[in-house]
């Protein structure tokens, strides 16, 4: 078991941050997601912490111990990559061995650890197939099979569904999570994935520009995103922004549309924008419904979902504000409708700093 | 626009058969959508009603004359594809004009200009107009491709994957977009794609494809609601749909290796051992519930949660709104929108 330690960890390349320095602990046992698009340096940080990276600057400490210049096999870390590295020509069995036999361990060991490992991700009926006979679920399986049997104190995975279509990854989703729920084995797991992250993390590290933008469980950075990347990015889709101008107690969103703010936000907004300023206004769409009363609105399209209805709504010149409904709601386009926002669910941002606006709790 | 039909298509390239006796029509306005996994034949129908493969049996009606051997020219559609087909050293402004300028349609330059800023406006690029295509990011670009379709007012839209290849996000605002166009517009549109949550949100109907073959033509709520087989219950819907053997036994629907046990749904009659489908939204979990079962994972997807169920050796998904304050190892209640189960034979077709 293992809690891994970063400590103001950097990567640079030549004046460029491809990781600007990160502190964070990931404690024994749990699961950690780093979430972000493309090229924000997510999969350098897990590189960093494999050792397949070095670092620039800062300390990786695993278990306290300084592991930062240690080669990758000493750090008692395993490996998942997106693409199934399984030898093609060995059988399953012998795939799934290897790291043993490399280790030196003993046949009985190997044998026995191997059925265990098999028992575990199901694929006891295809030990003797070769790896090109399976399908990408089983391979995928087989790979993660491989990872588990060392029992390495922490597992570190790199967008590992990526290469599987949608349904099987859903599927996939839950045996990993389910696997680490047995095992708890510390784990980071890198993906751009909003949903993934949200579905499989204990805790989110959201990732974009080579920086940390906030870490936190999944309902804290879905109901209380750090800032406006956060609040865009997780959910699908994000959360709706509308900028506005504040003053004693109300948002003007429009010429003739004002927004009423919750009375717990008033002094929190007074204090931040020093009386009154630009703000944006920040809810998910399962916030605002649609109803006799509150903000006027134009139907732009509607979503019928399976279980519920998105609305689009487009408020004044094509902003478009999203809505959850009933699956029983029909709109047709332009049909003018009005929403309104619950209270608890609203959130603000000061626009200059991009920063969410942190009110007081009160007891 | 036009009303489109194809009949009976038969294609195949050697021994493969691609399409097997496909037929449906397209009513004028309407957006159709082709659904189905790689491979199924959604491509090749979209090209065959093109234009760009010639069926080998069947035929394709425009307006009911039949065009089969008409040239893609001579049929007046436009494409709209996954790729970006624009010319990069022209301006967004000569991309749109160039498919006006065609000397078959003599148009005025006043005219062509009008068009063109019409187009602009409604797909919101009026301002990359003086821009070179090359120059603009996919989202901007793939809206310059629709509008490069647009501006012909063809007799029919048909549209390949054309958002496969965006980000998430800008899929599902150029998505929004494309609804909108269509809705107001009523282009008839025949629209290609393998993602489910494009089917279920743009389409009038959809026609689900696979092997080569037509399993259902219906609305979305048919397709939802009403799947014809296990293949199609199984391809809409997220989380997926929950698929359990089950037995009958004296008027009361058990499902195997698992305490689970409903009354039997009305309607069809089902056979000893049939299986039961259960949408997610349809586990609905509450302490008067007549079901019990143990929590084994929990998703939280902020929205909403899918919460995994183990009774005996079955798992049953549920879906509720928010984060939830379950925990793994919970034992629960719950019960199941009896009025909406799916019942399907040992074959997957529904009963």
């Amino acid at each position: 078991m293992a809690t891994i330690e970063l400590q103001r960890v950097e990567k640079k390349f030549g004046d460029l941050h491809a990781v600007k320095p990160i502190d964070l602990t990931i404690h024994d046992g749990e699961f950690v997601v780093l979430l972000g698009p493309s090229g924000c340096g997510k999969t350098t940080t897990l590189r960093m912490i494999s050792g397949l990276e070095a670092v620039t600057g800062g300390r990786i400490l695993l278990n306290n111990r300084d592991v930062t210049w240690a080669h990758p096999s000493e750090r008692d870390i395993a490996f998942v990559f997106q693409f199934f590295a399984l030898y093609s020509h060995m059988s399953v069995r012998q795939n799934i061995a290897f790291p043993l036999q490399a280790q030196g361990e003993s046949r009985e060991t190997i044998r026995q650890r191997v059925a265990e490992v098999a028992r575990l991700l199901e694929i006891g009926h295809v030990l003797e197939a070769k790896p090109g006979s399976l399908s990408g679920g089983d391979r995928q399986r087989v790979a993660l099979a491989r990872a588990l049997v060392r029992r390495p104190a922490a597992f570190l995975m790199d967008e590992p569904l990526g290469a599987l279509d949608a349904e099987f990854r859903e599927t996939m989703r839950a045996e990993i999570k389910r696997l680490h729920i047995e095992q708890h084995a510390t784990s980071v797991y890198v993906t751009h994935d909003q949903i993934e992250a949200m579905a499989m993390g204990d805790r989110i590290v959201v990732m974009s520009d080579a920086v940390v933008q906030q870490v936190g469980t999944p309902a804290q950075v879905y109901h209380d995103p750090a800032n406006l990347f956060v609040a865009r990015f997780i959910g699908s889709p994000g959360m709706n922004l509308l900028t506005g101008h504040y003053a004693g107690g109300t948002v003007r969103v429009r010429e003739n549309m004002t927004y009423q703010v919750p009375g717990d936000w008033v002094p929190a907004l007074d204090r931040a924008l020093d009386g009154e300023g630009e703000v944006i206004l920040g809810f998910r769409p399962e916030a605002a419904a649609v109803n006799s009363e509150g903000l006027p609105a134009t139907v732009y399209a509607t979503d019928l979902l399976g279980g519920y209805t998105m609305l689009h709504l487009e408020i004044g010149d094509h902003e478009i504000v999203h809505a959850r409904a009933g699956r029983e709601t029909h709109y047709s386009i332009g049909t003018p409708v009005r929403f309104a926002l619950d209270p608890a669910m609203v959130r603000f941002f000061d626009p200059k700093t991009e920063k969410a606006i942190v009110r007081e709790v009160t007891a | 626009m036009s009303d489109v039909a194809l009949q009976n298509i038969t294609k195949r390239f050697k021994d493969v058969t691609a399409l097997d006796d496909v037929s449906f029509s397209i009513k004028d306005g309407e957006f159709f959508v082709l659904l189905g996994p790689t491979g199924a034949g959604k491509t090749t129908t979209l090209r065959v009603l093109a234009g760009l493969e010639k069926p080998d049996a069947g035929a394709v009606l425009f307006d009911g004359v039949n065009i089969t051997d008409f040239t893609p020219a001579d049929r007046d559609v436009a494409f709209v594809f996954q790729q970006y087909s624009l010319y990069p050293t022209r301006t967004v402004y000569q991309n749109l004009a160039f498919p006006l300028r065609s000397p078959l349609r003599k148009w005025p330059k006043d005219r062509i200009d009008r068009r063109v800023k019409e187009v602009a406006e409604k797909l919101r690029i009026t301002h990359l107009l003086e821009r070179k295509t090359a120059n603009l990011s996919g989202g901007e670009m793939q809206r310059v491709s629709l509008g490069r379709a647009l501006v012909r007012s063809p007799r029919v839209f048909l549209m390949d994957e054309p958002l496969s290849n965006l980000d998430a996000k800008l899929r599902e605002a150029l998505r929004i977009e494309l609804q909108h166009l269509q809705k107001t517009e009523r282009s008839t549109t025949l629209f290609v794609t393998h993602d489910q949550v494009e089917a279920l949100t743009m389409a009038d109907r959809i026609a689900v494809l696979n092997q080569g073959r037509i399993v259902q033509i219906g609305t979305p709520d048919d397709i939802y609601d009403r799947p014809v087989t296990t293949f199609v219950a199984q391809l809409v819907g997220i989380p997926r749909i929950n698929l359990l053997p089950a037995t009958r036994e004296n008027g009361t629907l058990l499902v195997e290796d698992s305490a689970l046990r409903l009354g039997l749904p009305e309607g069809p009659t089902v056979p000893p051992r049939f299986l039961l489908g259960i949408r997610p939204e349809d586990v609905r979990l509450g302490a008067g519930g007549d079901q019990r079962g143990e929590v084994v994972l929990t998703e939280p997807l902020g929205v909403e949660t899918v919460i995994h169920i183990q009774s005996g050796k079955q798992t049953v998904l549920s879906i509720v709104p928010g984060i939830t304050a379950l925990k793994i190892g919970d034992t629960i209640s719950f019960s199941i929108v009896r009025e909406r189960l799916h019942c399907f034979d040992l074959d997957g077709a529904r009963l």
